[in-house]
């Protein structure tokens, strides 16, 4: 089905590999729990191995914790929070959250090569995106510690107490991040569980906590599957659920949290529309829908998986993105080179395959470019979808990989029309000249994040989340505080 | 001769107009005495996807109006209201509430709207906010309304528990289908005819009369119903909602307060049905970024 782009001479791109050294970095052979500031052994005493997804190498042994371990950790959590952590005056608080700031801005190409190592995204995506947000994140929040009772007024505002907290693989490290830091900042203790399969930055996050001398239980990480995650939120003492992930999950969380008094803030999957109008520089719009939906292999919840070309532009826009996408290396993910990093892990790359052979057999017209797939590891080539039906269930449902649908549109009422006409309302990307235009559309997409005339930035001063089945919260800025206050 | 009095048939209010429930069901309304004061609409399953129906065709209107215009038309509320005081205190001593508290409930009701009305050109400036990142981004945040939200008015108060929930709503932005009072439900009807002739759109306010057992699980379970706002106080029936909620991931908000008092209006009851929205647009950032104009 992979077909060459006609007519255009592709030039030669290939570069001499690049490779970002693993010498600086080591990685223990076995990680146990972060509880109450010790490293414990898991109550089972059962490991699960975490595994490079670029060559399916495994890279080391996590903890498989259980309900135990968690009522271990919400324990200590509780007591931390009664004993310590609350009574803290704001301004110490802050000079703790601003230490972990520096400290991982001290060790930052260590998380950059261990997330990639870990995760299969791009050496250059955690180095310049990834590690460098985490930071500021810690960063931007602590200095919220001692200002509290200026973010929402007339308020009188209260910490919540232990919060539960669960992460997606995505962005492993950002994601942690971007619960912990609100989290302490407001004064709460925390048990935070990362994905199973991408285990390592949190835990080396998690050294880095003990290493500034953060009164113990404040933050706990206890690493495992479903089943642990699935014992913070019915955890009886916990006070609050953060969790980032799938509709599907974050549906069942809401659910088991139905007869308790729990605050929970969900942060769900997305189909974002990115709109191009035919006033829009055209070159930069590629570059914004090679981004929106090629950037970390389209693990992201506001993919611009959905594209919506103006009918008059289409066929020139389709070309030059095919055009682009030739010129996409895709590879091991240590080499500064590569733009398009492995999958996550194997359950996702059958996954994605799924969904393109489902839009096949739905009828639409597909397009790879032709790639070099690396013999081991999970590699999938940057897919479009042309002449999609609305109908189509690739144009409906998360496929969180590098699989663009594209549709067209005549007007604009049409275009606002196809582009809330889908259960979730994560982000929105619109490529036009005109700012009436622009605003005009940002009002009307019903969706949390619009980026208009770029794509996919992120800032720990902006807040993310979603409308309608893209959850609620949101995570960052002024406004990520009111998740973990009362 | 003396003159016979006309009784009022409480009927429901649906796209703002008072159709019966299309069911043909009726419950009856008695006084502490056992004699009857009303027929009540028994609304229906089909009632409920009606009014939903109506609330939804009536968002984009009105979540497009200017926000002085829904401060103009909350204010019209509270005037018209006002005109009919003496029938809500009348109305709500005909439910048993003895006439002192019933002045009193709906004078903090007309107050409360008038509260509300104040607020809806003005919350947006308060909780929105510019976001300085570290690119050359212009990057803002404002509220936008939730969309239709199912309201459970309280059950303890036929007008003042359910003007305080209903009002932030609609004052927000956002349409609403209500269901009131199952016990006390006559003001519920008589606000209607409040709303109705006070400029409020048709359709962004939708109240039915029945019963809560039947209903709650058609409003939680809608999938076109954006939020819940639940003022009564069945932790059964909460938790069916909650449950019901995953659906479609609604937002659900719970208000227990004493509506009475003055304290329990404020600024946050109007964003619990918002969601905040980020934009960014890139700065031009060629040539005299570092000169002093």
């Amino acid at each position: 089905m992979v077909k060459k782009v006609s007519k255009i001479e592709v030039p030669s791109w290939d570069y001499s590999p690049s490779l970002e050294s693993t010498s600086h970095i080591v990685l223990k052979e076995k990680y146990d729990l972060y509880i109450d500031g010790r490293w414990v052994k898991p109550h089972s005493g059962k490991y699960f191995a975490t595994v490079n997804p670029a060559d399916e190498q495994k890279l080391a042994d996590i903890a498989y914790g259980n309900a135990l371990d968690v009522d271990k950790a919400v324990k200590a959590a509780r007591k931390a929070y009664n004993e310590v952590w609350s009574k803290m005056p704001g301004s110490e608080r802050a000079k703790y959250i601003y230490r972990i700031a520096r400290l991982m801005q001290e060790r930052a190409r260590e998380f950059a090569v261990i997330e990639t190592l870990d995760s299969g995204k791009t050496i250059r995506e955690s180095r310049d995106i990834d590690v460098p947000l985490a930071c500021n994140h810690f960063f931007y929040y602590a200095g919220w510690a001692d200002k509290l009772e200026y973010a929402f007024p007339n308020r009188k505002i209260q910490s919540l107490g232990v919060a539960g907290q669960i992460i997606p693989w995505n962005f492993p490290l950002l994601m942690a991040a971007w619960k912990i830091a609100p989290a302490l900042a407001t004064g709460n203790t925390i048990v935070l569980k990362p994905a199973e399969t991408t285990s390592l930055t949190a835990l080396l996050l998690a050294e880095i906590i003990d290493q500034s001398g953060l009164p113990p239980g404040v933050v706990n990480i206890v690493t495992g599957y479903g089943d642990t995650g699935a014992a913070i939120v019915n955890h009886a003492d916990v006070d609050k659920i953060a969790f980032t992930g799938s509709t599907g999950v974050g549906k069942l969380i809401q659910k088991a949290l139905a007869g308790t008094s729990k605050k929970v803030t969900l942060e769900l999957g997305g189909k974002s529309a990115n709109i191009i109008f035919d006033d829009a520089p055209i070159d930069q719009a590629v570059e914004g829908i090679v981004n929106g939906i090629f950037f970390n292999q389209g693990h992201v919840c506001c993919a611009g998986s959905r594209l919506f070309v103006q009918e008059n532009i289409a066929e020139r826009v389709v070309e030059k993105l095919k055009q682009r996408m030739e010129t996409l290396y895709l590879g091991n993910p240590l080499d500064k080179n590569t733009d398009i990093g492995a999958i996550n892990s194997k359950e996702q790359l059958v996954t994605i395959l799924k969904y393109i052979k489902i839009g096949q057999k739905e009828g639409a017209e597909m397009y790879q470019p032709v790639c070099n797939i690396p013999a081991k590891g999970y590699y999938c080539p940057p897919t479009l979808f042309i002449n999609v039906a609305q109908s189509s269930l690739i144009a409906q449902e998360e496929i969180f990989g590098p699989v663009l649908t594209i549709q067209t549109f005549r007007t604009v009422d049409e275009v606002i029309q196809k582009a809330n006409n889908t259960p979730f309302g994560l982000a929105a990307g619109v490529w036009t000249d005109k700012g009436s235009r622009i605003f005009n559309l940002t009002t009307k997409l019903r969706a949390g994040v619009i980026w208009a005339n770029t794509y996919n930035k992120f800032d720990p001063t902006s807040p993310f989340g979603g409308y309608k089945e893209s959850g609620f919260g949101r995570e960052g800025g002024l406004h990520g505080l009111s998740a973990y206050l009362k | 001769m003396t003159r016979l009095e006309i009784l009022k048939t409480y009927k429901l209010f649906i796209g703002g107009q008072f159709p019966r429930t299309e069911s043909g069901r009726y419950y009856t309304l008695k006084n502490i005495k056992g004699s009857t004061i009303a027929n009540i609409c028994l609304s229906s399953r089909k009632d409920v996807r009606n009014a939903v129906q109506a609330a939804r065709k009536a968002f984009g209107g009105w979540s497009e109006r200017t926000a002085f215009n829904r401060g103009q038309i909350l204010y019209r509320i509270a005037e018209m209201l006002e005109g009919r005081r003496d029938q809500f205190i009348a109305e709500l001593q005909l439910q048993g509430i003895v006439k002192s508290k019933a002045e009193k409930e709906v004078e903090i009701a007309i107050d409360r709207i008038v509260y509300y009305a104040g607020w809806c050109d003005k919350y947006n400036q308060v909780l929105s906010s510019v976001n300085p990142v570290s690119s050359s981004h212009f990057n803002f945040s404002v509220n936008e309304p939730t969309g239709v939200v199912g309201v459970f008015a309280p059950q303890n108060t036929s007008l003042i528990g359910l003007v305080s929930l209903v009002i932030p709503v609609i004052s927000g932005g956002n349409s609403c289908v209500i269901l009131a009072s199952e016990v006390l439900p006559l003001c519920a009807i008589t606000f209607a005819e409040v709303l109705h002739s006070s400029d409020l759109p048709g359709g962004v306010v939708n109240i039915l009369t029945g019963k809560n057992k039947e209903l709650a699980d058609t409003f939680s379970s809608h999938m076109d119903i954006n939020a819940i706002v639940y003022g009564g106080d069945d932790s059964t029936s909460l938790k069916m909602i909650k449950e019901n909620a995953t659906s479609n991931v609604k937002r659900v908000v719970v208000q227990q307060k004493d509506w009475m008092k003055p304290d329990s209006q404020d600024l946050y009851m109007i964003s619990d049905t918002q969601e905040l929205k980020t934009t960014w647009h890139p700065i031009e950032n060629i040539g005299g970024s570092s000169s002093s104009y």
